[in-house]
């Protein structure tokens, strides 16, 4: 007797389809598993034997051999406990096998036969719906995240035996709505309107918002600048239903909001500072995403900057330029989007006060500066100076709130799509200098020239400006829009002095 | 124009006693010794063997040595040697030069117009005081004196970048914006990281060492860099330096030579400002600009009063509210009104104008005064 069940696997991010055959023979009693699967899916056996006796049906003495086609393809996680368990009871006469033709089964079983929610749900239902295929079974708790593929059939259940009924032919339950509200919405619990004072720091917040700028946060330990950080998604523009689509699987897969529904903010992610490269990129043996990829299409927030290890930030630069990052294991390359706006934040120099209250000699300013520098500073396009608020600052009302900072943002990146096709970011810096009015165009190339801004420096003041610009709604790039970007510049470099 | 057979002789003499200079207990007067009494005091029981090298160097395999390394030498019985270093009873015998060889000879006319002031400080020192370094480096060189100093981190380097800076604009003219004199062989990078100002040294002006190439700073031999510091310039200004610090070395020299010493003021609660406050407390001249060395060392100089530059009122009043240490675009919108990113845009103006600095924290101050060229 033999029983085909389809189920899916992970391949990094995509779903790929998986054959569970399931053979009942006459021999010794015993279960054996074949097809490249992982401990969590050859643990499997014990789960789904308690599961069928637990639920009242029989287990079959006979020899069963599961294979899980194709065969070169790894196969990890607890996905497949349930397409397992209805291969043997189908295979066994427990249930009908007509229905299981046109339905993919998903799910991890507990022993008394419950359905467990476990990972990438989203993506297996969208890897039925790619198949061609009627429907798909999911444990109630993931629905709601299954239920946002459309044009295929979610039937959700709580049990075994609820799943038994429902390939017996049993109406399904319809699956709970997929709420919003699960997710927070695009309601933020935080906002701009908590912070008091930092104004230049909010202004430089927008700018880096409103054109997709990396940025680093400078100042003293303990005056906000992960304050500030944290509420950079909530003025950047909220996801589009693909991209909201796209981060939920993200999430999804990699375990963090199992049975939630849409994502619908950006995400934010931050790592602490002892993270290794593969953390924070991606890898192991799956490979799974890292930190940058689950910060895909969010803020991905390094606090610390100079105490992240070296090569975990060497390994960031690819993927920051890249948008996505690529890790071979053995035969197999997997590719993890990194779309990242990258928010850094440092003290100013060893003794954190920076100013006229630092003790630092100007060889360890050297010293702190060479432990920040490198390709990755290169990368970051303005820096946000975060200054400690005086007593008055506190007092008054704040400056501004999210929503109304959310708008602008929203306005400029309209105007930059409309120009570019995508951010500033995107585009090359002999495409943003037609834009300079003559002044500017004199005065920038004084400024390169005088040696205060390097080459990157230069196209980074020039992208800083765009953006300024976009946010003024203004097509050409003014003096005061440059020497604004001019100002948020990140190099310290010293400054020799130019008729401006 | 190459040194005469004896200077050079002379100053190979010195590269082969340095071992005997380090472990020599008192070196002070040690280098007016004439060669043989150099040889007795310090030659110990290689006198003889030391006596014999000294006795059979040959100063064409010298010259070639010196030609090979790019430099030239020349001494006091040449053309080209400062005479101004006669001055020092233990005047160095040859002088060996990396770049341009002209922008020693403008300091050895006879006729001490072409100024020089060495300016000197701490290698640990802070922030503003490399400013101060770096802006008095800047407006003496554009007012056309010669910045003379060490090469070390710290303040000597950033007078030399001031005095480059000054250079930039307009090519170099018959004095040399800045020269370095160093404690190993003109060809020798000490340290190691002034890699890149050395390069930059040499193209518009030169280094000058009393050693031999090749030869290796020694301890002994930074104090002695020091003598020829002060004996080049008219002038030495210490910027910041700690109570025991070589700098006051090169001020005490210059005293000696009866040659005008400043100093930069600093808090009196700073280590960093003890040693340059003593040289003010014994009489040193107070240096707050380019302008007060300038009237220190050239009699007719008048020192004007400093007119403010000419801005616009707004941002003036910006100017002004730094000034009164609002330090963060911030501060200066609501002290001034407006938005922040008016404040930003007015403070990167003055700061491209020289007049405001931002440091690592993003915070603003008045940058130091650059002098009279530049106003």
């Amino acid at each position: 007797m033999l029983a085909r069940v389809t189920c899916f696997a992970l391949d990094g991010l995509r779903p790929r389809r998986v054959t569970v055959e399931v053979d009942l023979r006459t021999g010794l009693p015993a279960l054996t598993i074949v097809g490249r699967a992982d401990a969590a899916v050859r643990e499997s056996r014990e789960r789904v034997h308690s599961a069928l006796l637990n639920s009242g049906f029989q287990f079959p003495q006979r020899r069963i051999t599961v294979n899980l086609a194709p065969a070169q393809l790894r196969k990890q996680g607890p996905g497949f406990d349930l397409a397992t368990a209805c291969g043997i009871l189908a295979a066994s006469g427990q249930i009908p096998a007509d229905r299981l033709a046109g339905w993919a089964v998903f799910g991890e079983l507990s022993l008394g036969g419950e359905l467990r929610p476990c990972g990438g749900a989203l993506a297996a239902a969208e890897g039925a719906r790619a198949a061609g295929l009627d429907g798909i079974v999911v444990p109630w708790a993931c629905a709601g995240e299954a239920g946002l593929v459309t044009g295929l059939e979610v039937a959700a259940a709580h049990t075994l035996a609820d799943v038994a009924a429902l390939l017996r032919g049993a109406a399904p339950k319809a699956p709970p709505p997929v709420a919003p509200a699960a997710s927070g919405g695009t309601e933020f619990l935080i906002d701009l309107a908590d912070i008091r004072g930092h104004a230049g720091a909010l202004r430089a917040l927008e700018i880096a918002a409103a054109g997709g700028h990396n940025l680093l946060l400078s100042g003293p330990p303990g005056t906000g600048k992960t304050m500030l950080a944290r509420r950079l998604p909530t003025i950047l523009p909220p996801l589009d239903p693909e991209e909201a689509l796209e981060v939920t699987r993200i999430h999804s897969i990699a375990g963090l909001r199992v049975g939630r529904g849409l994502i619908e903010q950006p995400p934010f992610r931050a790592p602490h500072h002892t993270i290794s490269a593969p953390g924070l990129v991606g890898g192991g043996a799956g490979p799974s995403p890292g930190e940058a990829t689950l910060a895909h299409r969010g803020v991905l927030f390094l606090d610390e900057l100079s105490e992240f290890s070296r090569p975990a930030l060497e390994a960031l630069r690819q993927p920051l330029e890249d948008g996505h990052v690529t890790i071979v294991r053995g035969q197999t390359a997997t590719c993890f989007p990194t779309r990242v706006m990258l928010a850094a934040a440092t003290n100013p120099c060893p003794c954190g006060e920076g100013g006229a209250a630092c003790r630092c000699t100007s060889a360890d300013l050297t010293r702190h500066r060479r432990r920040l520098s490198g390709p990755l500073l290169d990368r970051l396009d303005l820096l946000v100076a975060v200054h400690r608020p005086t007593a008055g600052e506190l007092a008054a009302p704040p400056v501004t709130d999210s929503a109304t900072v959310r708008q602008r943002v929203a306005a400029a990146r309209w105007r930059q799509r409309a120009r570019n096709g995508g951010l500033n970011t995107t585009v090359t810096a002999t495409d943003l200098a037609r834009a300079l009015r003559p002044g500017a165009r004199a005065l920038l190339r004084e400024v390169y020239e005088r040696g205060t801004l390097s080459a990157r420096g230069h196209a980074r003041a020039l992208r800083v400006a765009r953006t300024v610009a976009d946010l003024d709604g203004s097509e050409e790039i003014t003096v005061e829009h440059l020497l604004e970007a001019l100002g948020l510049r990140q190099e310290q470099g010293e400054t020799t002095p130019v008729a401006a | 124009m190459t040194a005469c057979d004896d200077c050079l002789r002379r100053a190979w003499l010195i590269a082969m006693l340095s071992g005997n200079l380090e472990r020599a207990r008192r070196r002070g007067g040690v280098l007016a010794l004439d060669d043989d009494a150099l040889i007795d005091a310090l030659g110990g029981t290689e006198r003889h063997e030391l006596a014999k090298q000294y006795a059979g160097f040959d100063p064409r395999r010298g010259r070639a040595i010196v030609q090979a390394a790019g430099l030239t030498s020349r001494c006091a019985h040449s053309d080209g040697y400062p005479s101004r270093l006669s001055d020092l009873e233990d005047a160095p015998a040859a002088l060996f030069v990396a770049g341009r060889p002209g922008a020693l000879d403008a300091l050895a006319s006879d006729d001490d117009l072409a100024p020089a002031v060495a300016i000197v400080g701490a290698r640990r020192c802070a922030g503003e005081g490399e400013e101060v370094a770096r802006a008095l480096g800047q407006g003496l060189a554009a007012a056309g004196v010669c910045v003379v100093s060490g090469l070390a981190l710290g303040i000597d380097s950033a007078a030399h970048h001031g005095a480059l800076a000054a250079s930039r604009p307009q090519p170099a003219g018959p004095i040399a914006p800045t020269i370095a004199v160093l404690a190993g062989g003109a060809d020798v990078i000490y340290p190691p990281s002034g890699r890149g100002l050395y390069t930059q040294i040499v193209e518009t002006g030169c280094v000058v060492s009393e050693l031999p190439p090749g030869v290796r700073p020694r301890k002994w031999s930074f104090p002695a860099r020091n003598r020829i510091i002060a004996g080049l310039a008219g002038m030495t200004v210490v910027v910041q330096a700690r109570e025991r610090s070589g700098s006051l070395i090169t001020a005490d020299l210059a005293m000696q030579l009866g040659r005008p010493v400043g100093a930069v003021p600093g808090p009196v609660t700073r280590g960093l400002s003890q040693g340059s406050n003593a040289l003010l407390h014994d009489g040193a001249h107070v240096i707050r600009d380019a302008r007060d060395v300038l009237e220190a060392l050239l009699p007719g100089y008048r020192h004007e009063p400093a007119r403010g530059p000419n801005l616009a009122p707004d941002l003036a009043a910006v100017l002004t509210a730094v000034e009164n240490g609002h330090a963060t675009p911030g501060e200066v919108a609501g002290a001034h009104g407006g938005d922040p990113a008016a404040a930003l845009t007015a403070l990167t103006r003055l700061e491209l104008l020289g007049l405001v600095r931002r440091d690592p924290a993003g915070r603003y101050a008045r940058a130091a005064d650059l002098g009279p060229a530049l106003l």
